[in-house]
């Protein structure tokens, strides 16, 4: 029998009380906040349970908020074909944390989870071949943290007396010129608009 | 006396016609058969998710051409669908209906891509042929509607660009009379033919857990017998209007997914039909100025629509705080969007969800054991495109 989201949302209360920090419906769509050392017992009772069923892990992937305390917010992203639901895991981490790997629960989460170490420098505990993935060969940094340049560190190009292709540091003919259009007068709520939209209210 | 073997390591690619693209495999060897595959991604990255953080909303959208250049159309959808969910805007309906049209053309492009060119790996060359002579008449129905044949930057957030050139419904019926008639001929080619069967029956086989186990989405979900289709499950856009069936597998083989993805194409020929005879009349793109730019004429005689214009192609819009994962049933799978906005101009984070990259993960699971012969047979069937496995 498939339940809605609300029935969803109150089943994973119940059972990982002590686990959820917050959960809130956004877009037909449950996200819910626990700490990263539960990560792998939520995560093997939302898939077990009976009324659950999240059956399929979609992604996994991470957030960097630079100015925070504990930097990382590392996201699960899980899909029951039976309920017709997601739910949506969430944590802060700090930078040094080590996130339990999930590859034994999930053996897709493997490349996801090299993904995350790859883009982000997130390590995983007992993952089993946390290397690279889409970065090149001997790449140096984290691509997807906001403090990594969008140009990168440095570029390849094959060097006709070495015989070989070599990278070097990035030249730029031209700084990179990230123009501010931000208008700063956005944002002023007019009369005008109030007047209408209460307007529109009214006749609702 | 016993024989000593000694497994051997072999690298495959990453330029080899058969690996669709730059894949590069190390395949540990017994004799012929596989022991163990490696995968190495990536040999395409072009970092797509840090260059959309630095673009505002409208800049972002012709990255999502370029994932998936086989089917460009259904991956600006899913992020098309994101930020109007973010935004609380509605599309009128006959941009839902403009969208739902190019959607499956898209579909039926991927497919016929993909079962031409699995024919081709186990080698039949004549299906490669036919097919991409149909496909050439769909790419030109992308270019009368948007431009270009395959980096469309069409579907924008609120609708779609421009309105449907005159005679276009025209051409598209005529195409989709014709086109049953050489899936046929394809079927007369592949279907009974006894080498293909050979080489795909019983190879790569998966079981319905297996399958939901390894995240497999769309085509691989199915041909394993799992009913499951984003546009019956969760309806996005005017796809509930529509009467469609989703084939199902099921063995789970290649051979089965090749089957597939020839009745998803004749399903996707009846929503295009459907489609163009429903057809309501009426805006293609949301009317709110602060969000779709007017059109040429406003520009001309009106402050107010110049001003829009203005703003629209530099600051760009800005939207409202918040996060959401829009998934899309694109030809290969379950195509998602995970979008972070910070309120600005510019998304703070956008996750891009490639079906592809879940499936070619488990080259290993579904080949140890196989011949080496079947690794281009399997890779086929898994419809792989690097532009979106490695972003």
């Amino acid at each position: 029998m498939p339940i809605t989201v609300n029935d969803l949302e109150r089943t994973v209360n119940s059972g990982l009380t002590t686990v959820i920090k917050k959960s809130e419906i956004k877009f037909d769509q449950l996200f819910i906040s626990i700490d990263i050392k539960d990560l792998s017992s939520t995560i093997l009772y939302l898939k077990t349970n009976n009324k659950c069923r999240f059956r399929q892990l979609i992604d996994v992937t991470a957030v960097d908020y630079p100015g925070k305390e504990k930097r990382f917010k590392i996201i699960y992203f899980l899909l029951s074909p039976e309920n017709n639901l997601r739910i949506i895991i969430n944590s802060n981490i700090e930078e040094s944390t080590k996130v339990p790997s999930i590859v034994k629960i999930f053996p897709s989460a493997n490349w996801m989870e090299r993904e995350v170490y790859d883009m982000y420098g997130i390590s995983f505990s007992d993952h089993p071949d946390l290397r690279r993935i889409l970065t090149d060969y001997n790449f140096q940094g984290y691509p997807l943290r906001k403090d990594f340049p969008l140009t990168g560190h440095t570029e390849v190009r094959y060097s006709e007396e070495k015989k070989k292709v070599i990278s070097e540091p990035v030249k730029l003919e031209q700084e990179y010129r990230n123009f501010d259009l931000e208008s700063p007068w956005e944002g002023t709520e007019y009369i005008k608009d109030k007047t209408k939209k209460n307007e529109i209210k009214e006749d609702a | 006396m016993t024989k000593k073997t000694k497994t051997m390591n072999l690298n495959f690619g990453p330029q080899h016609p058969a690996a669709h693209g730059v894949l590069r495999l190390i395949l540990k060897l017994d004799g012929e058969i596989v022991e163990n595959i490696d995968p190495h991604i990536g040999l395409l990255h072009r970092g797509t998710e840090k260059l959309i953080e630095h673009k505002t909303y409208t800049q972002a959208v012709p990255y999502f051409d370029r994932l998936d250049y086989v089917a460009p159309m259904n991956q600006e959808h899913a992020f098309a669908l994101a930020i109007e969910k973010l935004l609380d805007i509605e599309v009128p309906i006959r941009g839902q209906y403009i969208r739902v049209l190019f959607c499956e053309i898209g579909r039926i492009l991927s497919h016929l891509l993909n079962v031409t060119t699995q024919a081709l790996d186990v080698g039949a060359l004549t299906p490669s042929l036919w097919g991409f002579e149909e496909r050439e008449t769909l790419m030109t129905f992308y270019e009368r509607v948007s431009g270009s044949r395959l980096h469309a930057n069409y579907f924008r957030p609120g609708g779609v660009n421009k309105d449907l050139p005159r005679g276009l419904n025209e051409d598209i019926l005529v195409f989709c009379e014709n086109f049953p008639k050489v899936i046929d001929d394809l079927e007369t080619l592949l279907t009974d033919n006894r080498i293909f069967k050979q080489r795909n029956v019983n190879i790569g086989t998966v079981t319905k857990t297996e399958a939901l186990e390894h995240s497999f989405t769309g085509v691989m979900l199915r041909g394993s017998g799992i009913a499951w289709d984003l546009r019956k499950a969760q309806p996005y856009e005017c796809y509930k209007d529509f009467d469609f069936k989703i084939p199902i597998g099921k063995n789970g083989d290649c051979y089965d997914r090749y089957i597939c993805r020839i009745e998803e194409m004749r399903e996707s020929v009846k929503i295009i039909k459907d489609c163009i005879k429903k057809m309501p009349s009426g805006p293609v793109k949301s009317i709110d100025g602060k969000i779709t730019p007017p059109k040429r004429v406003d520009i001309k005689n009106s402050m107010e629509a110049l001003i829009h214009h203005f703003k629209l192609f530099s600051e760009g819009f800005r939207v409202p705080k918040g996060e959401i994962y829009t998934a899309v049933e694109a030809p290969k799978g379950e195509f998602g969007v995970y979008l972070i906005s910070d309120g600005s101009n510019k998304p703070y984070k956008c996750k891009i969800r490639a079906p592809g990259f879940s499936h070619l993960q488990a080259m290993d699971y579904l080949l140890k054991g196989h011949m080496l012969a079947d690794v281009p047979a399997v890779l086929g069937s898994l419809d792989i495109v690097f532009g979106e496995v490695d972003r």
